[in-house]
């Protein structure tokens, strides 16, 4: 690549998009089923299953994401797993976003009336079918406009993997910047790319809860 | 090297992960001080009525929490220098965290603001209260008390944040961690550590501001 800022460095910076956005979308799948499993928990009848996943929460809620990924990077090394970097890293996300969306579906549970389950379990549904079947399809939709807006925070958060050295978007941006020592440029177009994914989706998360706002009223 | 752990290093170093966690709180009061003016100030140009300052304080907000920090304290670092303000990394990075901080504090403190209802202010004054005394015992408290969970819960947020200013290396625990791994290649004795440390700064923090806000924000019970 040359010196100056051409089509072939912007074509790395979608590349390092791309990247951004399958890093997202694996710590959003990833999180969202361990994050469903930590929400039961925390909603559970045993008080020990309560305390444990409240303590999950509260680790990873009081401690800096950059942190987070640091410990797990070098903590899987440590066990003498040498996993790639993007895996080490997707991990760490995944374990972060089911802390976050953990918490914000146990907020959706506890939200729903207790008539719920109780009807549900008067009428005879175990506990699989009543979690399936009632409560959560009534809390997942009370939780959209935060597990939308939760989505932005992760996408943003996924910029830290470029200090742990992985080459996503905002890494892509420093390697270029350092190419062309056009950094205001560059990370002015890094900026412009993260805000036209992130703001789509706040709009969309407002959009939502000024929706489940008027059907309250 | 080996697998097996060692934290001596760790406590060996202890001293200076003390005073990188001091730089932290520093850095986190000085941001989280100038992005209250921020927030202040914001909402007064939020709510102006030149539409000039309406769109551009809403431009600043949606342009500062739909971008990631990261770039946001990139940008300044090179962005600073060429407006002819050469800074040290920590200042920048009080600057931009600041920014950062203020964006989200504009729209806390307008909804504390706007969570006082008219009429109070107006039963105020036809109780025969001064202008200041409505002020301070009927908006100021109320909406302090509302605002009160939001800006802490920030500002514990901003603490956390200011891990990603070691990549601007500005003085605070992570990049005092990055010397001694640099120096000592004991990555995760030293990480956990510090995680840990961070941990115990943002608990002290909510169990400090859970007694200020029972001492002075409870509802009188008689």
């Amino acid at each position: 690549m040359s010196n100056q800022f051409g089509w072939a460095q912007f074509g790395f910076l979608l590349t390092g998009l791309q990247w951004t956005l399958l890093l997202s979308a694996i710590a959003f799948a990833g999180g969202g089923v361990v994050g469903l499993l930590v929400a039961l928990g925390r909603t559970a009848e045993s008080a020990l299953l309560r305390r444990i996943t409240a303590g999950y929460i509260a680790v990873f809620q009081g401690t800096p994401l950059l942190m987070q990924l640091f410990v797990v990077y070098y903590g899987l090394g440590l066990i003498g797993l040498r996993l790639p970097a993007w895996s080490a890293v997707a991990i760490g996300f995944t374990l972060n976003a089911s802390a976050f969306l953990g918490d914000i579906w146990r907020g959706a549970i506890q939200a729903l009336p207790k008539g719920q389950s109780e009807a549900a379990s008067a009428l005879g549904l175990h506990y699989v079918s009543r979690m399936k079947d009632v409560v959560l399809p009534q809390a997942l939709r009370i939780a959209q406009p935060a597990t939308v807006g939760y989505l932005v925070q992760l996408i943003k958060g996924t910029s830290l993997a470029a200090i742990v050295g992985f080459i996503e978007l905002a890494r892509a941006g420093q390697i270029v910047s350092n190419q062309t020592f056009k950094p205001i440029l560059v990370f002015g177009i890094v900026g412009a790319m993260y805000f036209f994914l992130c703001w789509p989706l706040s709009l969309y998360s407002a959009r939502l809860e000024a929706r489940f706002a008027a059907a309250a009223r | 090297m080996g697998n097996k752990l060692d934290f001596s290093v760790v406590y060996d170093q202890m001293p200076a992960l003390l005073w990188g966690s001091l730089g932290t709180l520093g850095l986190a009061l000085a941001s989280m001080s100038l992005a209250l003016v921020i927030g202040v100030g914001g909402v007064v140009t939020r709510s102006s009525h030149s539409w000039i300052l309406r769109t551009a304080t809403i431009a600043f907000i949606e342009l500062i929490r739909n971008t990631p920090f990261l770039v946001q304290i990139f940008f300044l670092f090179f962005a600073l220098p060429q407006l002819g303000l050469k800074l040290n990394p920590t200042v920048t990075a009080i600057i931009a965290l600041g920014l950062n901080g203020g964006a989200y504090a504009i729209e806390i403190i307008r909804g504390g603001v706007q969570s006082i209802h008219k009429g109070q202010t107006e039963a105020g004054l036809a109780l025969g209260l001064h202008r200041a005394q409505v002020f301070r015992l009927i908006v100021l408290k109320p909406a302090l008390r509302a605002i009160y969970p939001s800006l802490t819960g920030q500002f514990i947020l901003l603490t956390l944040t200011t891990s990603i200013c070691s990549s601007v290396s500005a003085f605070e625990l992570t990049s005092v961690a990055q010397r001694i791994e640099s120096d000592t290649f004991r990555s995760f004795e030293v990480y956990f550590t510090i995680t840990l440390m961070y941990l115990a700064m943002s608990w002290i923090l909510m169990s400090g501001f859970a007694v200020i806000s029972r001492r002075y924000f409870s509802y009188p019970t008689r």
